[in-house]
């Protein structure tokens, strides 16, 4: 299974494509794709999304489902996720709190 | 400190309104990605894990109060209310917004700074001797020869576009204390047998995936040829450099295939024809005094009081007495010292330091330090020249920032790269390792006795954290979806660099500071007495007693 990732041009803030083609801050909103149509339709909306000037950087990461939750199966994309791990107070899990971040 | 001159400021202003042009086209969408990456990396803006990073140069690591105020400001105003020194003597902010960037570099201008080519296949920020100026055991400053290389080589059209990033790093003294032989260009400035000043000129150093040690290409270049033989070694590495693989493009790998003699040849060849056919890049003295004049040493008052008044405090404050056995530094002048400022507070995070403390650090010195700060190599601030009259009022106010740790040169003086919690580049943590070293080491006594001792920690194998030539080094990597660290032993960059040696299978987060306690111990244990440090005790010993000691039923087994 794959989420689609990338960094908002304007801020560089790390975000998630969702399933309404918008780009959520968070990765609890990330659509995931379960096979390699969906793979292909989000692919082209990240491509669309790149043309389009509004984020960078576009990457698929791959996941596992924990208690419903897409959660990255790499450290690096768990720790975009919510922040730098020596800094709670910081990233995304200073305002979600780190478990729902990540 | 050098100040600009008008072409200075117009040079700097100028790119800050190209930069400010190209990032509204690129916001408004007139230019793509693949057109504005180039753009901004050439004005030091990464883009990292979390948000764009934005890396400032401090030029041979020499601030003023007012621009160490400006870098606190930034980060205040603008990033998250701190910002991460670096190994490159510069300064990274970890979180602002592209659509900032421009404002920053703006007021960054306004106190004669910026972040033109801390990124890119160009020559980047020279580095120096955080000591510069200020130590006993310095032949000269070797700040003015880091600003006629920084001049000569800002935009040259030349050298813009090199085979890789190029590293020049410059000491006057004979005690290396910036890492010369790991750069791509090493000086060791030097008299000759006349007293006539010059360098020692070493090639080819660097670490990465492929550490060497620089080789000595000239035993004495007079200083007048500083930018001639610079510019002959610069055309052969860019005439031959390998562009097809950038693993291979650093001008370390050049001098390994072709032959430290060959590649000698070359650039003597070079040398003498760019001489014969114009003095054009020939250094006239009186430019070279120039420059000197803008890092004249301040007047330094006689304060022979500070001798009895410190050995009163360092009897009735045993903090301070810690401090001033780790954190001074002999100055050349009886009646100064030179203070480090740690940077590496236990359990902290290697490098970063606050808005407020930065604001604090200015202050100090501005009342103490004749307005000057250094950025050291080891990720620490310096207050280069402080009366020893003066020292208890620093120490004191350095306790109040919580900037007092007296751990210089220490076990928990930890270099680290910011590793993955922040890069793009990263395999493993590096910051987290460093916490957790500090902390098990944290107690003062113990720290003192296990004595100088340096651990350098990179979160990938380009080696930012410098853990090639740490002592200790550790190398985090990511193996099967998890972190995994290597350790090398022996490393060192000083007058007798050496790469560390890998000592055997890595270990995990969870065991890697046991496994560096290990170490620490099989040290404590084969030393042949106090005064034999862990690197000359390391050279002495050998790989094996560690070996034995990590991996013990596994080497008897194999």
């Amino acid at each position: 299974m794959k989420i689609l990732t990338a960094n908002r041009l304007v801020d560089g803030e790390a975000v998630w494509l969702a399933a309404d083609h918008s780009w959520a801050e968070t990765i609890a909103h990330a659509d995931v794709a379960a096979n390699p149509d969906a793979e292909a339709r989000m692919e082209a909306i990240g491509a669309q999304s790149l043309a389009a000037n509004l984020v960078v950087d576009v990457n698929f990461v791959d996941v596992e489902l924990v208690d419903g939750r897409a959660v990255p199966i790499r450290l690096r994309e768990r720790i975009r996720a919510a922040g730098p791990t020596n800094r709670r107070d910081l990233g995304k899990q200073a305002w979600l709190g780190a478990e729902s971040a990540a | 400190m050098y100040r600009y001159d008008e072409f200075d400021h117009a040079f700097v202003a100028e790119r800050v309104a190209q930069f400010r042009d190209q990032a509204e086209r690129r916001l408004a969408g007139e230019l793509t990605e693949d057109q504005f990456k180039p753009l901004r990396l050439m004005n030091g803006v990464y883009l990292q894990l979390h948000a764009y990073m934005l890396r400032i140069a401090i030029p041979y690591g020499t601030l003023s109060s007012k621009q160490m105020r400006m870098l606190a400001h930034i980060a205040r105003t603008y990033d998250k209310g701190y910002g991460h020194f670096t190994t490159r003597q510069n300064l990274q902010f970890n979180w602002p917004a592209l659509k900032d960037i421009p404002a920053i570099l703006e007021e960054l201008a306004s106190v004669e700074m910026h972040a033109i080519q801390t990124s890119g296949n160009c020559i980047r920020n020279v580095t120096a001797d955080h000591f510069a100026g200020a130590a006993a055991d310095e032949f000269a400053d070797p700040r003015p020869y880091a600003e006629i290389l920084r001049q000569w080589s800002s935009v040259h059209p030349e050298f813009s576009y090199l085979p890789r990033k190029f590293k020049i790093a410059v000491t006057g003294a004979e005690h290396d204390r910036a890492a010369i032989q790991t750069h791509d260009i090493g000086l060791h400035v030097k008299k000759d047998g006349n007293g006539k000043l010059g360098f020692a000129v070493y090639v080819g150093g660097g670490q990465g995936r492929t550490p060497m040690v620089a080789k000595l290409i000239r035993d004495f270049l007079p200083e007048e040829d500083l930018l001639t033989y610079t510019t002959a070694i610069m055309r052969v590495y860019n005439l031959h450099g390998r562009r097809d693989n950038k693993y291979k493009a650093r001008i370390k790998i050049l001098v390994h295939e072709t032959g430290t003699e060959e590649l000698t040849r070359q650039v003597e060849a070079e040398f003498a024809a760019l001489k014969l056919s114009s003095e054009e890049l020939k250094l006239p003295a009186a430019d070279i005094r120039a420059i000197e004049r803008y890092f004249a040493p301040p007047a330094l008052a006689e304060r022979a009081d500070g001798w009895a008044a410190v050995a009163a405090e360092r009897k009735a404050n045993a903090g301070f007495d810690a401090w001033l056995r780790r954190n001074i530094h002999e100055h050349r002048h009886p009646d100064y010292a030179s203070v480090t400022i740690s940077l590496k507070g236990i359990g902290e995070v290697p490098g970063d330091a606050t808005d407020a403390q930065m604001d604090a650090v200015a202050d100090l010195a501005e009342q103490f330090a004749f307005d000057e700060i250094r950025v050291s190599h080891e990720q620490n601030l310096i207050l280069p020249h402080v009366a020893r009259a003066d020292l208890k009022a620093v120490y004191d106010a350095l306790v109040a920032i919580g900037l007092h740790t007296p751990n210089a040169g220490l076990v928990t003086d930890i270099i680290a790269c910011p590793g993955l919690d922040y890069c793009a580049l990263a395999n493993a943590r590096s910051i987290s390792v460093a916490q957790e070293i500090s902390t098990r080491f944290g107690d003062q006594r113990r720290q003192e006795e296990i004595g100088d001792l340096k651990i350098k920690i990179s979160g990938c194998i380009n080696a930012c954290g410098h853990h090639h030539v740490g002592h200790i080094g550790i190398l985090g990597v990511e193996k099967k979806g998890t972190e995994l660290y290597q350790i090398t032993l022996g490393g060192s960059a000083d007058e007798n660099t050496s790469v560390g040696q890998i000592v055997g299978r890595g270990f995990t987060a969870e065991e890697i500071t046991d496994a560096i306690e290990t170490v620490v111990d099989t040290y404590l244990a084969n030393r042949a007495d106090k005064s034999e440090d862990f690197l000359v005790a390391y050279r002495r010993l050998g790989a094996a007693p560690f070996k034995e000691a990590l991996y013990g039923r596994e080497v008897r087994a194999a």
